[in-house]
């Protein structure tokens, strides 16, 4: 578990100063991926450099399994590290190395032999797929495959946590899908608590389970992430939720239409015409007035708008409906008419 | 004309010079430069990874005042014009040497010479490591010594290649002036037989072996530095 204290980060910038977060408060449970979105200059990177302390808080405290990381030796710092590993938007490899030798540098790094680290090495090459480009320069790969080195290598240690920065944020959408369904199949197979950064909702969307919104070094709000982005509550949330910038009133509602967010959250519905089974079925005709989803493999992902006329049980009635199916959650939002 | 130039006596003593002297000539020039660049590189190198690694952000912070005296010591000795530092070291030549005159001694200043110029040039290097590669490997718990030695330094041999074979060159072209003070080699036979005694045209040859041994060592440098650098997309395994 990872627990944020009252996280504040000042910069001295020219005489003047920046505070680039202001007193953050997050609990990461273990086995989690927990997503940390905002725009740009919300705080992101500085939030997440220091939970490994690549960054020095100003103030504040960050604890894994209850042991404080600001108290900690250098020494004990580098072996926190290793059990705590990151990937980034520009995955960072050594240019001169093979795959093989940069999955290597971690283990070699922590002292394991050039044999021991070169099987273990080609283990997690396997992993992400990439055996055989063992050999290879990163010069040599696509963006996806050097990201997919990059996580290798990140994993070669064993860790316990893997801190995401913008990983998906240079690819092109299908491969940041199959980055995405990676990241997502190592924390369901080696239990790996993930914490992504990430300005994509889509990427919040489809692998986190829970999210926090940082605006301007703050924690607007954190939550599960259906609950989150189906009831955004603070300003930051909406504005994301609701992007270009109609924050308040993303549609013309019209007179008497409510309005219900539905969030696919890896819900198996490709194939299934949700919303015209709803009209078939309840009788309900919703009106989409706003939609963002995309599926991976056989699962949907992202968010739907649909404007309902009728009273509170037809609302109901349509949020029984929707919410029937796995993975899928409906709730009514207030969109107020301009 | 050519056959009748080539009888004259002037050529004739510059083929005889060229025949008996050139070959020791030669190999003193190249065996001085290699030594004085390895030792220039065994003080530089270190010195230049000071450089990067010693500043407020970097990755092993030195004391501001040592950072500047370093910093003043390499421009200090970089100012000094080489034919006034060779006469300047004399007493540190005579303390290694144990002589200042020859072949050996000249060694010791081109070292003091070369090694501040090859501190600029590993920093150089190593300054364009990109700093992200650096932060990923704080980010995995390296130790300074192993961002220096695992990251730092095998992500610029190709850069440090380049700039070893400029401090080559250099040193080429330095060498060749320690014939003022008794060091052997090309630059020697230039200066005893074309300006003490007016044989222009054995300092053509000597200054012709001069920039050829440069085109030399050029080529050889560039080539070894395009192959390590594995940037270059599409090539063979």
């Amino acid at each position: 578990m990872i627990e944020l204290k009252n996280l504040s980060k000042t910069f001295r910038v020219n005489g003047g100063t920046i505070e680039a977060l202001r007193a953050v408060n997050l609990t990461i449970p273990d086995g989690d991926i927990f997503g940390i979105i905002g725009m740009s200059g919300a705080g992101k990177s500085t939030l997440v450099r220091c939970i490994n302390l690549l960054e020095r808080p100003t103030s504040g405290s960050v604890t894994l399994d209850g042991v404080a990381l600001e108290m900690l030796s250098d020494k004990e710092l580098r072996a926190v590290r290793r059990k705590m590993t990151m990937i980034f938007q520009g995955f960072h490899l050594l240019m001169q190395r093979t795959c093989l030798k940069n999955v290597c540098l971690p283990l070699r790094l922590a002292g394991v032999k050039k044999t021991v680290a070169e099987k273990r090495g080609l283990e997690f090459l396997e992993l992400v797929g990439l055996r055989d480009k063992a050999n290879a320069y990163p010069a040599q790969l696509s963006g996806g495959q050097r990201q997919r080195v990059a996580i290798a290598r990140a994993l070669a240690t064993e860790p316990k946590v893997l801190l995401c920065d913008e990983a998906t944020s240079a690819l092109d959408p299908t491969t940041t899908a199959s980055i995405l369904e990676l990241i997502r199949d190592v924390n369901r197979r080696l239990g790996i608590t993930v914490v992504m950064i990430t300005h994509q909702m889509s990427v919040v969307e489809s692998v986190c389970r829970h999210v926090a919104i940082l605006d301007q070094g703050r924690v607007a709000e954190q939550g599960e992430v259906g609950e989150v982005f189906s009831r955004p509550r603070s300003e930051a949330a909406r504005r994301l939720v609701f992007p270009e910038g109609s924050a308040d009133a993303p549609v013309a509602a019209r007179e008497g239409e409510r309005f219900i967010r539905v969030v696919f959250n890896g819900a198996r519905a490709t194939g299934t015409p949700l919303i015209a089974r709803m009209a078939v079925r309840e009788g309900i005709e919703a009106n989409i007035a706003y939609a963002s989803t995309r599926s991976i493999g056989e699962r949907m992902f992202g968010a739907m708008l649909l404007g309902i006329e009728g009273g509170q049980p037809v609302v109901d009635r349509a949020i029984a409906f929707l919410t029937q199916m796995p993975d899928v959650l409906a709730q009514e939002v207030n969109v107020h008419a301009s | 004309m050519l056959r009748e130039w080539l009888a004259s006596d002037a050529a004739g003593e510059a083929v005889e010079i060229l025949r008996t002297q050139f070959p020791l000539a030669l190999w003193e020039t190249v065996y001085v430069t290699l030594l004085a660049t390895v030792f220039a590189a065994a003080i530089g190198l270190p010195l230049g990874v000071l450089l990067v690694t010693g500043e407020k952000n970097g990755v092993l912070p030195l004391p501001s005042w040592l950072m500047k005296m370093i910093n003043t010591l390499i421009n200090l000795l970089r100012s000094v014009p080489f034919l006034i530092l060779m006469i300047l070291v004399f007493p540190l030549t005579r303390l290694i040497v144990g002589t200042v005159v020859g072949t050996t001694a000249s060694v010791v200043p081109l070292v003091i010479a070369a090694f501040p110029f090859v501190a600029r040039l590993a920093e150089g290097s190593l300054r364009e490591v990109d700093p992200n590669v650096i932060e990923m490997a704080q980010s995995m718990g390296a130790s300074p010594f192993a961002i220096i030695t695992r990251v730092m330094i095998p992500e610029s041999v190709p850069s440090l290649i380049s700039n070893f074979t400029i401090a080559v060159t250099t040193v080429l072209g330095y060498s060749a002036m320690s014939g003022i003070i008794g060091g052997g080699g090309l630059g020697k036979i230039a200066i005893n037989y074309g300006y003490y005694r007016y044989k222009y045209l054995v300092m053509f040859f000597a200054v012709l072996l001069l920039i050829l041994l440069v085109q030399l060592f050029q080529t050889v440098g560039t080539r070894l530095a395009a192959r390590a650098d594995k940037r270059l997309k599409h090539q063979k395994e």
